[in-house]
């Protein structure tokens, strides 16, 4: 992975600055205007919340039943880009709605089932902050929770009443929107990859200077 | 620190109430929500709330959210190396002498 992290984050940076491009080219949409371009990065951040919670979820379940040190680590960089990619989220959604729907906010599925999944994760990261001795086992708990939410917020706008466009949007998407999306989703699941190394490196080397704190105090 | 923790739960505990207050500007409108139709040219002046200005913060955010957290990683790492290099210099000391 350290070999490839470097080659991946350059790649990542070229498509972040071809990007824009893109989605300048790609067409109009006929009720929304200007303002559903927000829907390139808006809904491939989501995919990339979703992505970073599994991989909180996961790796809280392999340590809660396996003890690995490695999926601890693993838990807690995808709890906090789970709650930065879900901030982007949070933010960039309202920012669409105020045009589209004429106001910021609506508790309608969607958005309270996505802005709860934001706050679960929140959660994590307080717990493993200020939760003190034990609260790494606690802490994964809450990440299963959080994991466990991610098919509610997807299928929510299927099954209740919501302003919030369909799952069908996606797979329905003409040539000229389609391209630029899945264009966008690559970059920020490349980006994604890329900060998940980044934030697990950190915490090894956390949990290194543990071992080392601990070896002095041993002496 | 605490005390921002303790303001931001405030906040966000309050912001239901604060939303069943706010008065919708006009009510909700039926965006596409089954599929997105192309259209060749943006939406004539009908357009009341800029949405260039939308789109520039919502993109403006994105890569500021960005580039922070790369550079807030960043800074714990150097931070995190710079610790250990201290401790390690301690138990290093601390070997030589006994």
């Amino acid at each position: 992975m350290k070999k490839l992290f470097v080659p991946m984050a350059v790649v990542a940076a070229a498509m972040f600055a071809y990007a824009p491009f893109m989605i300048l080219n790609a067409p109009y949409e006929s009720t929304m205007g200007l303002v559903q371009k927000i829907f390139y990065f808006h809904a491939a951040c989501g995919m990339a919340m979703f992505a970073a919670a599994f991989v909180s979820g996961i790796g809280s379940a392999a340590f809660l039943f396996g003890r690995k040190p490695s999926a601890d680590r693993m838990a807690v960089a995808g709890a906090e880009l789970t709650s930065i990619i879900g901030l982007i989220v949070l933010v960039t959604g309202p920012l669409w709605a105020r045009k589209a729907w004429g106001v910021w906010w609506q508790w309608d599925a969607r958005l309270t089932s996505t802005l709860v999944m934001w706050m679960i994760f929140n959660a994590y990261l307080l717990l493993r902050r200020y939760g003190g001795p034990g609260s790494d086992r606690l802490a994964a708990a809450v990440a299963l929770f959080g994991m466990a939410n991610v098919p509610f917020v997807y299928w929510s706008v299927n099954v209740w009443r919501t302003l919030h466009p369909k799952t069908s949007v996606i797979p329905s998407l003409q040539p000229g929107m389609r391209g630029p999306f899945w264009f966008c989703v690559a970059a920020f699941l490349l980006l994604f990859t890329v900060l998940l190394a980044l934030r697990t490196e950190l915490e090894k080397r956390r949990q290194q200077l543990d071992e080392l704190y601990l070896a002095v105090e041993g002496d | 620190m605490k005390l921002r923790i303790l303001a931001l739960t405030l906040l966000l505990a309050a912001a239901p109430a604060y939303a069943n207050q706010q008065a919708p500007a006009k009510p909700p409108t039926a965006a596409a929500q089954d599929g997105f139709v192309p259209v060749d040219a943006p939406l004539s002046a009908k357009d009341t709330i800029p949405a260039p200005r939308l789109v520039a913060i919502a993109y403006g955010f994105i890569w500021v959210v960005v580039f922070g957290y790369v550079v807030s990683v960043r800074l714990r790492l150097s931070k995190v190396e710079r610790e250990m290099e201290t401790v390690t210099r301690r138990i290093g000391a601390g070997g030589r002498s006994a």
